[in-house]
């Protein structure tokens, strides 16, 4: 039986070895015309709720997939654990310590030091006019986890062959480098501060697929040689299959399903979750029928009340454009905010049969 | 061999290709040398097929499309080779006749809608004017077949969003403006380049089920230059894969996808994550693309390929038979025969 619950976390249970818990996370953002445009022309603020109510946990050394289209929120979810947005309502615990203080510029420094990011784009995220050599140093100085001159070039040497780098690409400076190498330098950047925790928002989309493979291949041997945990934030369905332990779908500010990955690649429950597994391009050339669903993503200015996937879904009905779907507990073991799958409205003959 | 007369009429069977590249090559000239972006590249397309063409960033697939529509950015020029269209040859026009092949004949889908469309107009100004240039049409009438066009890209009350401007659409919305814009003038070929790269993957469905009913119901040739294999598996009825400038493998796309021949498409076949099977580490291509300006010798494949040997290293490889594609690798030497 299903039932309704307020911790979604309380019926996904197994809640050992959890290093980082997101509870009822919002974000809101004052999109509002300047102070006078407001006055003058009699115009209302306007709130944008880019995060809305999210809570997960991710476990010691596992990979947590989030995905969902632009606009959906996965992106401030991750600047949201790491700080660069400071929380609007809910906690974020890092084993088990809060962490919404480090926005402030606050907090725990030695806690700071443990969660990193990689960032999407390789050429913004890296300083033009520092040498490699000093890019992987900061932290290692910021953080004073090596002392002496020699000792920090012996560490930055260590962690550029470590990332499939040469040490003596340190002298040389960011342009000087292709896209996949400059994501090995901001990985090799994030590993110098000695994390536990990375969060990669989208770090091989702005790649090539064969520079991709090489990414994703370091990656996992990392997590593998130092027990990393990730957040894995993704537009692509089949990246988050290939790296994910765990995903988690967004919709519009709001998670929406989240499951193990192979219940959720197996019985997607969520209608969202189905359409987004019915949109990937079909490699197998299986010849399936894809129905692509029509509509677009809402204005998240202004979302549709109730389910705000309503508008999109070929099984909402009345309760669904008026009353906001909980998180509950799916048979698929994983939790889904969606009143037609607790309803079992959707029967069993599942529009994208896999 | 005559050559068929009417343009638009269906060549069915016939053997005919509408479009006819031949050994092209575009050079660009710089202060350091001339660097050849495009190598002696020969395709063919014939009318209502679909021809992918598929390679990463700067293995000149969006060069080549360039090179066809008579868009190159200067310094970079066709220096070598033949562009026929429907028996024409369209490479040597001038700029005022290149000008009536575009959009008349050719139509263009680019990337980015918004570059596409002009901020200024609205989207019905935009899409008369691209009618009445090509088209015999008065303005009612154009404006018309315009509405009629919005409705046939999937545009909802498109008699009413056709006094909008461009910023008044979703990325998705603009980009069935932008087809409709490649479709005013009926063209009998459409060059796509990364028409869905920049939208979101629901989106991306739609507006590959979109392309790929229209070109059926118009007979529209279309070439879809992407490096998405995903796209091309799902679009494509043939598929030619870039390395370097060159056409490395050439041929049905079920061939190529199921049964890569040449090493580099085995490689990046074998590098893309699938939501199909576990997999512990993806095939890795070690190494990077040339750059324009040490392309090696012989096969420009042959530093990153395991199975390359001495012949790799010296002599440049042509397409050869390789099962149901063609593969631009000694591997298949012996097959030629």
């Amino acid at each position: 039986m299903r039932q309704p619950v307020s911790n979604p976390r309380a019926v996904e249970g197994r809640r050992d070895g959890i290093l980082l818990q997101v509870s009822h996370a919002s974000k809101t953002f004052d999109v509002s015309p300047p102070w006078l445009a407001r006055t003058l022309g009699r115009q209302p603020r306007q709130l944008l709720r880019a995060v809305d109510d999210v809570t997960f946990d991710i476990r010691r050394g596992e990979t947590l997939g989030l995905v969902g289209e632009s606009g959906c929120g996965k992106s401030t979810v991750a600047r949201l654990i790491v700080g660069l947005y400071r929380l609007s309502a809910g906690t974020i615990a890092y084993a088990g310590a809060d962490i919404g203080a480090l926005a402030a510029g606050g907090g725990d420094r030695a806690l700071r030091r443990k969660l990193q990011m990689i960032f999407q784009d390789p050429y913004a995220s890296l300083n033009p006019r520092w040498r490699v050599v000093d890019i992987v140093a900061e932290p290692i100085r910021a953080h004073a986890l090596v002392r002496g001159r020699e000792a920090i070039r012996a560490r930055v040497d260590a962690l550029l062959v470590q990332v499939g780098l040469a040490a003596a690409d340190g002298q040389k400076y960011p342009h000087q480098f292709s896209g996949g190498q400059r994501q090995r330098i901001s990985i090799a950047r994030a590993l110098a501060s000695e994390p536990e925790f990375l969060v990669c928002d989208e770090p091989t989309s702005a790649l090539d697929v064969s520079v991709q493979a090489q990414v994703l291949n370091l990656m996992r041997d990392l997590q593998r040689a130092l027990g990393l945990t990730y957040l894995f934030i993704s537009h692509n369905l089949a990246i988050v299959h290939h790296i994910a332990n765990r995903v988690g779908v967004m919709y519009l500010g709001r998670l929406v399903e989240l499951a193990d990955k192979p219940a959720l690649f197996a019985r997607p429950e969520h209608p969202y979750t189905r359409m987004l597994l019915d949109a990937i391009p079909d490699l197998a050339m299986s010849g399936r029928a894809r129905t692509p669903v029509a509509g677009e993503v809402p204005n998240p200015l202004a979302p549709p009340p109730g389910c705000t996937f309503h508008p999109r879904c070929p099984y909402a009905n009345e309760r669904c454009r008026t009353e906001v779907p909980l998180l509950k507990a799916a048979p698929s073991g994983g939790i889904v905010a969606c009143h037609a799958v607790e309803e079992r409205r959707m029967g069993s003959d599942t529009v994208f049969p896999r | 061999m005559a050559l068929i007369a009417p343009p638009k009429a269906a060549t069915g069977a016939a053997s005919a290709p509408l479009l006819d590249v031949r050994h092209l090559r575009v050079e660009f000239p710089t202060r350091g040398g001339v660097l050849t972006a495009v190598d002696d590249v020969s395709l063919q397309i014939a009318p209502g097929e679909v021809l992918g063409v598929v390679g990463e960033s700067g293995a000149g697939k969006s060069l080549t499309g360039a090179a066809i529509i008579g868009l190159l950015e200067p310094p970079g020029h066709i220096a070598a080779g033949e562009i026929h269209l429907d028996g024409q040859r369209i490479d040597r026009l001038s700029h005022d006749e290149m000008r009536r092949v575009r959009g008349r004949r050719i139509g263009a889908i680019f990337q980015d809608p918004l570059a596409s469309l002009d901020p200024l107009y609205s989207i019905g100004d935009q899409l008369v004017e691209t009618i009445r240039t090509h088209l015999d049409l008065g303005e009612a009438a154009a404006r018309q077949r315009a509405i009629e066009l919005l409705q046939e890209v999937g545009i909802p009350g498109a008699a009413r969003r056709i006094d909008h401007y461009p910023h008044q659409f979703s990325g998705g919305m603009r980009q069935r403006v932008v087809i409709a814009l490649a479709l005013a003038a009926q063209p009998q070929l459409i060059i796509a380049d990364e028409p869905t790269t920049a939208l979101d993957v629901s989106i991306q469905a739609q507006i590959i089920a979109l392309l790929k009913r229209l070109c059926r119901d118009h007979g529209t040739a279309v070439m879809l230059i992407t490096h998405d294999m995903g796209v091309i598996a799902e679009t494509a009825d043939r598929v030619a894969v870039m390395y370097a400038g060159r056409i490395v493998e050439i041929g049905p796309v079920a061939g190529v996808i199921r049964a890569p021949k040449h090493p580099y498409t085995i490689g990046l076949m074998g590098s893309i994550p699938t939501i199909a099977g576990e997999r512990e580490r993806l095939a890795q291509i070690d190494g990077t693309m040339p750059r324009l300006t040490a392309i090696p010798s012989g096969c420009p494949f042959h530093p990153r390929c395991e199975r390359a040997f001495d012949r790799c290293l010296r002599e440049r490889p042509d397409l050869l038979d390789a099962g149901a594609s063609r593969a631009a690798c000694w591997l298949y030497a012996g097959e030629e025969r």
